[in-house]
């Protein structure tokens, strides 16, 4: 077997804010009903946390969980666990209209740390990112200058942003010019 | 700059976060119609100084159509709703005529 390798292999980048690409992640796209009793018992058992509010994540020792859309929701768990993780989704869902699918090597990840991770973000997405108005445990879906983005913001103000594998070096050179040293707004 | 709020997931999404779909509450005619009403159905559109219904998706987000009801003259919304309708529901018909009385778009009015 040929060894998995994640988008960036690691890269990182300190100016506002830090920048890492975070590494291989296991992530589970997962539809159907979520008010279905079977799929929330089945999110519980993968990921260990319950399914999330709209627009929150929802997260655990061993993995996590977010609001995707009113039938979709993104399951994060350790990457050597996603294979097995999918296949026992797919038999606890048999019975209903559901799908579960390892996007794992699809998606690329990054964190962004630091005091200036606010103002670096708000630069290029259409999103409030006041302390009052986005708050740790809050996860978004948006647009990052050109492409399609996730993020969540955890406990210790880190954000965790997801994006497609093919777009993963523009968002890299994305965030590094946002986070330019010689480009502090000072809006956050 | 054009703000609308996903009646799915709440976001209050600006333009460049959203695609728009053109006219809402389009009724369609497809075999077995006449030519007269095929060509309406397939070009015949509004395109009112006033009140006007259109599908919206909110595409870099939770992908999902809505309808918004607005005015293309103050670009002021009156409201979103949900696209599982085929009709405006009674409390966005409400709020149109609170600003705009006597308002009428299509059948509606």
């Amino acid at each position: 077997m040929s060894d998995p390798l994640s988008a960036l292999a690691g890269a990182r980048y300190a100016g506002l804010a830090t920048i890492e690409e975070a590494g291989l992640q296991g992530m589970i796209t997962l539809r159907g009903d979520l008010s279905s009793k079977t799929l929330q018992k089945a999110v519980k058992a993968a990921t260990g946390a319950a399914v999330p509010q709209t627009r929150r994540i929802a997260v655990s020792d061993t993995g996590a969980v977010a609001w995707m859309s009113p039938d979709e929701l993104l399951l994060l768990v350790p990457y050597a666990e996603v294979v097995d993780k999918t296949a026992a989704l797919t038999d606890a869902l048999s019975g209903d209209h559901a799908l579960a699918v390892n996007i794992s090597d699809a998606r690329a990840v990054f964190t962004l740390s630091g005091a200036g991770a606010r103002e670096v973000l708000g630069k290029i997405c259409p999103v409030d990112f006041d302390v009052s108005a986005f708050k740790p445990g809050d996860f978004r879906r948006t647009r990052m200058a050109q492409v399609a983005a996730a993020f969540w913001l955890d406990e210790a103000e880190t954000f965790h942003i997801v994006c497609f594998r093919s777009v993963a070096q523009y968002v890299f050179n994305l965030l590094m010019a946002s986070a330019h040293p010689q480009s502090k707004v000072g809006v956050y | 700059m054009l703000i609308l709020e996903c009646p799915y997931c709440g976001v209050k999404a600006e333009e460049t976060e959203l695609h728009a779909g053109g006219e809402a509450h389009l009724k369609r005619f497809g075999p077995g119609s006449s030519d007269d009403e095929f060509h309406d159905y397939l070009f015949m559109r509004e395109n009112p100084k006033g009140v006007h219904f259109e599908r919206w998706r909110h595409v870099n987000g939770c992908g999902k159509w809505f309808h918004a009801a607005r005015c293309t003259t103050t670009l002021e919304v009156f409201g979103t709703y949900t696209a599982q309708t085929s009709a405006p529901p009674q409390e966005i018909r409400d709020a149109i005529t609170a600003k705009r009385p006597g308002w009428s778009w299509r059948e509606f009015e």
